[in-house]
């Protein structure tokens, strides 16, 4: 873990959640090894609810490194790969390796991270590098090209990192963990609560905005030697100073990144400056007046590939078999990275299986949200999850996450028979709740009473408890709390219950209007479409749509530069072909039938002139 | 001779071959030609049923992940089906007709029409929805959205796919006047159909497979025409105050969405949202909707007038007011009571805004046939017009007559809601208006009261004022707003105002913040429908709009 071991937050943590429920490993590994956990957002709607764990990094890499190491039927070869194996009908056949060894395998999947000619930068100064201290893969790119991938690049940071034993705690604001801690698995198995480490919260300062200011021809961006900007969502501290000048001071947290080791991540603060300029700059910080730096910020260049270059599945279009995974496909962030690796781990096998491959529609998931963004949209900087890139996310959430996924999860050979069962039972048990809580009546009493305070609102008689949990602010807690809940329930049963009755109308709502649009949306496009003969689209369309190739009219739509006029005129030619195609068989068949006929009258004559 | 064996051949076989071999080939051929044409095997979605915890929630995925290599969509799946789509579609121009028919077209027309319909027959009242018999006609009442009834019509529903559009369609045939026709199509609106733009059943009809070949083609010509009707469409009714005011509504929608939407995403880093200013800002516009909605009413009354009864007693002067105000000798004026038999039509403008005046037989009970049938009428029309003249004589004052009249016009309005009345005094020449003080214990019965003299001219003015203001027309800011909100227009406000109002309730009972977002992404996409920044439909639909394809 190069940047912050933090997994989870906003639609990130929902990312994680669908991992698991189709079988993945994030969830687990993070429930395993937090330090401290929290969940986003909570009073503002169970869609952006959003947990949040800060992990062990060191514990974290080691729980990973065991699961890959204790899976069966799977063996483990390090290399840097530099050519891709290419067969006669553009499909992979393996990789080969700098030291001019061959792999053969019917699937092959991409991760580079930040490594495919990855430079790492700290002020002016570069070195070609992955991430600290590990070495850059070189030779891929260019073979890559060579076989037609069009390819790009991005840039993304890390702060620097101070020895927390240098840091003065005492006047700093402490941040706890929750005390009901929440989980990512839904396997009850990993859900162990362990003791929870603090992050800190700590301020710029005047000093540190003057240090800034006075250096400012120092950072790559405004000193003008670097173009390309860093994620927008990532703002460097000069960035953040120089934008937000009215601004007296930003908050920064400071945040463990181990039980045994002394790092500490400084985040919000990641800066171009150079390594001389980074600790007079932290030391700026209350708190840090006399901290050690253990590691510079730096900046990370590396070579991407435009995702428009994979189908949804995650294969890639040019070459049969090759799969593309993480970075490689411009996002950022392991839980991101973790989204698309299980979607294309399990096509590669499906892909070596002979199977059909997978793809997670985007209004099933924020995996499929992802995957469609990239495969459609010209991306031009890291792409990260966030809870406004989902049109759908009332349904997308984190307590359902399991429902919509884990049903796949175990067609496909991920849940085993273990995982199902608990994923049946609880079903039934969140079905057979809301049952009790439609039929189950109550007339005053205290439960009455309190929820007429609590929600300030009437109780009428003999009202069901269905309908007190609907009224606003009234927990299943309070239920609970005067005998009325179910005690076979756990907090996530009931919150899952709270949330499908308190919510039911907009999830209705929202569902038939998700209806329309998936009627509407998941209309097929043909693969072999010419648009450039297609007048009446825009030229820009025509140009988009050539590039991306949608698969369906809704994907179509959200190709960058192309109008709803286009999409309209896009329909229109799709049924004027059709109708085209109808007409020529039609009249093939016509004309095949009247040769027959032909054929019958002229042979029998024929005949007959022979045989006299 | 040696053709007829081929000849019957095709005879015999050509109608099955075409009907039934055809489309059942065409599926096979297309997978075939995809798996020919990709080197790679397909991914496809899941064939599996993900169930759902809550059975709400069961259709969402995947029952319907026909993906990649199930073939094209056939020709008989409807593909534009998503909405049902509602509008007059016989010609508002000209007289009015008999007739006019509302049509609807989509998956809820049905469910639809259920809800606005009432059959006259018992039989068919008794069942909780509406399920009619394709093809077989009904009649019955449209009631609106509060339960009055607006008019009496025949139902033809013709399920899917043995439509116009192969989608589920049901006419409405009302009665022709504008009026009318207008109330039905907007309890249809309301009742949740959306309404279609023009030549949107063609296009449906078109992209439902309808429509002949060359049909077709022709649409694909049309099409290049494209900018050209970009351009039109987003200056056609768009223009002025209103796009203006449409662009600022869209941009605080937008602008509260991002303030909103950032705090969910950045929760650590960014200030707190202040909820008083949102909440402000949300009422504001719902408040800016509302007066925009008015002046939809005020381009009602451009585009079909206003209809003005003139009721009384026998010779109390209802005739020289309607010569008098029309400056016209239109009505016969003598001094024999029930001079006017008929009812008697003339034309006028106020302020711009066309009016019918109708005059009427003198409301009493009578032994004359003729005048018996013109009382009918008079009662008739009272009950239809948009404004009701009480006209009494000065001199008369008011009287048991007078009042007997109130009652007969009053009871025969009870149910619907109550049309405005102008009380007045008319031959206010002949008797000091210091006599009619009795006029002020008849203010609960009328809006207003004019004092008027047919004869001199006198109070027509006044008269004109008091129209106007019980037509809600001098709420329209003179100025400001010299822009007319289409029914277009008027439809999209409405589902704003919806949302809007969703989310006033969203925060009085305090419902998350995310919530909130909902809405005001429903109202952001209305309204940039109505400004033409979300076209899409409406590009294509002018084009059939402007060419009359497939009829």
């Amino acid at each position: 873990m190069p940047c912050n071991p933090a997994v989870g937050g906003p639609a990130k943590s929902q990312l994680v959640h669908e991992v698991d429920a189709l079988g993945g490993e994030i969830g687990k590994v993070a429930d395993r090894c937090y330090l401290q956990k929290r969940v986003l957002n909570i009073s503002r709607g169970p869609a952006v609810r959003a947990l949040r764990a800060q992990t062990d990094k060191r514990e974290y890499a080691s729980e990973m490194k065991k699961i890959v190491e204790s899976t069966p039927n799977l063996s483990i070869r390090e290399a840097m790969v530099t050519d891709i194996l290419v067969g006669k009908n553009d499909n992979v056949e393996g990789v080969c390796t700098f030291f001019g060894m061959n792999f053969y395998a019917p699937s092959v999947v991409l991760t580079t991270g930040t490594f495919m000619s990855g430079k790492i930068w700290v002020g002016k100064a570069s070195m070609p590098a992955g991430r600290a201290g590990e070495s850059a893969s070189h030779g891929l790119t260019e073979n890559l090209q060579q076989l037609g991938f069009e390819t790009d690049r991005l840039k993304t940071g890390t702060p620097a990192r101070v020895d927390c034993r240098t840091v003065d705690f005492s006047g700093l604001e402490p941040q706890h963990g929750d005390e009901e801690v929440n989980w990512f698995s839904y396997d009850p198995d990993y859900h162990l609560e362990r003791e929870q480490m603090c992050c800190y919260l700590t301020r710029t300062t005047k000093s540190t905005h003057q240090l800034i200011k006075d250096n400012l021809h120092e950072t790559p961006t405004y000193g003008g030697w670097v173009e390309a900007k860093g994620p927008r969502y990532c703002p460097s501290i000069e960035d953040k100073i120089v934008r937000f000048q009215d601004k007296e001071s930003h908050q920064i947290f400071l945040e463990p990144e181990g039980r045994s080791v002394p790092e500490l991540y400084v985040q919000g603060f990641s800066t171009g400056l150079p390594e001389r300029l980074q600790l007079p700059l932290l030391r700026t910080l209350p708190g840090l007046e006399n901290c050690s730096m253990l590691r510079p910020a730096y900046a990370v260049e590396y070579d991407y590939f435009p995702a428009h270059q994979c189908l949804p599945s995650l294969m890639t279009k040019k070459i049969e078999g090759l799969f593309f995974s993480g970075q490689i496909n411009g996002t950022t962030g392991y839980e991101e990275a973790a989204a698309q690796g299980i979607v294309s781990g399990i096509n590669a096998a499906r892909h070596s299986a002979g199977k059909s491959l997978i793809v997670l529609e985007r209004e099933t998931s924020y995996i499929g949200t992802l995957i469609d963004d990239l495969v459609t949209k010209d991306l031009r900087e890291p792409y990260r999850m966030l809870t406004s890139r989902s049109e759908h996310r009332l349904f997308l959430r984190s307590d359902n996450a399991d429902n919509r996924l884990t049903p796949l999860g175990r067609d496909i050979g991920l849940i085993d028979d273990r995982r199902w069962k608990i994923y049946l039972d609880k079903k039934a048990r969140i079905l057979e709740e809301k049952q009790r809580l439609k039929t189950t009546r109550i007339s005053g009493g205290d439960l009455a009473a309190e929820i007429t305070e609590v929600s300030r609102q009437p109780v009428r008689d003999s009202s069901t408890l269905e309908s007190l949990l609907k009224k606003p602010h009234v927990q299943y807690k309070i239920l609970d709390k005067h005998g009325f809940g179910n005690n076979l329930l756990s907090r996530m049963d009931k919150e899952c219950v709270e949330i499908d009755i308190k919510y039911e109308g907009f999830i209705v709502r929202q569902q038939n209007q998700l209806q329309q649009m998936v009627n509407r949306q998941h209309r097929q496009l043909p693969d072999d479409l010419d648009y450039y003969a297609m007048t009446t689209l825009s030229h820009e369309a025509r140009e988009k749509l050539s590039k991306v190739r949608p698969r369906t009219i809704g994907q179509a739509r959200r190709v960058g530069g192309v109008s709803p006029a286009d999409v309209t005129a896009l329909l229109i030619i799709l049924e004027s072909n059709r109708r085209r195609a109808h007409e020529e068989r039609k009249h093939q068949m016509l004309t095949s039938i009247m040769a027959d006929a032909n054929q019958e009258v002229s042979e029998s004559p024929l005949k007959e002139t022979i045989s006299p | 001779m040696a053709l007829q064996p081929a000849f019957r051949f095709l005879l015999r076989h050509l109608p099955a071959t075409i009907s039934s071999i055809f489309p059942k080939l065409s599926i096979p051929v297309h997978r075939k030609l995809s798996i020919l044409n990709s080197s790679s095997p397909k991914p496809i979605s899941p064939t599996t049923q993900i169930t759902w915890r809550a059975a709400k929630e069961n259709k969402l995925v995947s029952d319907k992940d026909e993906r990649f290599g199930n073939g094209t969509v056939s020709s008989a799946e409807s593909v534009v089906n998503s909405s049902t789509i509602a509008a007059i579609v016989t010609s508002l121009c000209g007289p009015p007709a008999a007739v006019g028919i509302v049509r609807l077209s989509g998956p809820s027309a049905v469910s639809i029409v259920g809800r606005v319909f009432r059959p006259a027959s018992k039989k068919k009242r008794r069942g909780p929805d509406w399920s009619p018999v394709s093809h077989v006609v009904e009649y019955g009442v449209v009631v609106d959205s509060h339960g009055n009834v607006i008019d009496e019509v025949l139902v033809v529903p013709m399920l899917g796919p043995k439509s116009y559009t192969r989608e589920d369609v049901v006419e409405l045939q009302c009665h022709g006047s504008e009026v009318c026709l207008h109330r039905v199509l907007r309890a249809c609106l309301d009742a949740g159909a959306r309404i279609a733009e023009p030549g949107e059943f063609t296009l449906r009809a078109f992209l439902n497979g309808r429509l002949d070949l060359s049909q077709a083609e022709n649409v694909g010509k049309l099409i290049s025409a494209k900018s050209v009707a970009v351009a039109d469409s987003a200056l056609a009714g768009i223009q002025g105050g209103f796009s203006s005011l449409v662009k600022s509504l869209r941009a605080q929608c937008i602008k509260l969405l991002t303030e909103i939407e950032a705090r969910l995403d950045f929760d650590d880093e960014m200030p707190p949202l202040e909820l008083n200013p949102v909440i402000d800002e949300i009422r504001g516009m719902l408040q800016e909707v509302d007066d925009a909605l008015e002046t939809a009413d005020y381009d009602k009354l451009l585009q079909s007038g206003l209809q003005i009864a003139i009721v009384g007693r026998p010779n109390v002067g209802k005739s020289s007011l309607l010569n008098a105000w029309s400056k016209s000798e239109r009505a016969i004026v003598t001094e024999i009571a029930g001079t006017t038999r008929d009812i008697v039509e003339a034309n006028i403008s106020v302020r711009g805004i066309p009016v019918t005046l109708l005059d009427t037989a003198g409301i009493r009970d009578t032994d004359d046939i003729v005048e018996k049938i013109g009382v009918e009428r008079s009662e008739a029309v009272a009950t239809s017009a948009d404004v009701i003249l009480m006209t009494v004589s000065a001199t008369e004052g008011w009287t048991l007559e007078d009042e007997k009249l109130l009652e007969r016009i009053q009871c025969n309005k009870s149910g619907s809601s109550s049309t405005p009345g102008v009380l007045v005094i008319n031959k206010i020449d002949c008797a000091p208006s210091s006599l009619c003080d009795w006029v002020n214990t008849l203010s609960s019965s009328f809006n207003k009261h004019v004092f008027t003299s047919a004869v001199s001219g006198q109070g027509i003015p006044d008269l004109e004022a008091a129209i106007i203001e019980l037509a809600g027309l001098n709420r329209i800011p003179t100025g400001g707003r010299k822009w007319t909100v289409n029914q277009r227009q008027c439809e999209q406000l409405v589902r704003t105002r919806e949302a809007f109002i969703r989310l006033k309730s969203s925060i009085e009972e305090e419902i998350p913040l995310d919530f909130w977002t909902i809405d005001l992404r429903e109202a952001a996409l209305a309204l940039g429908q109505i400004s033409g920044e979300d076209i899409s439909e409406e590009v294509l639909s002018n084009i059939f709009g402007k060419f009359c394809i497939g009829k």
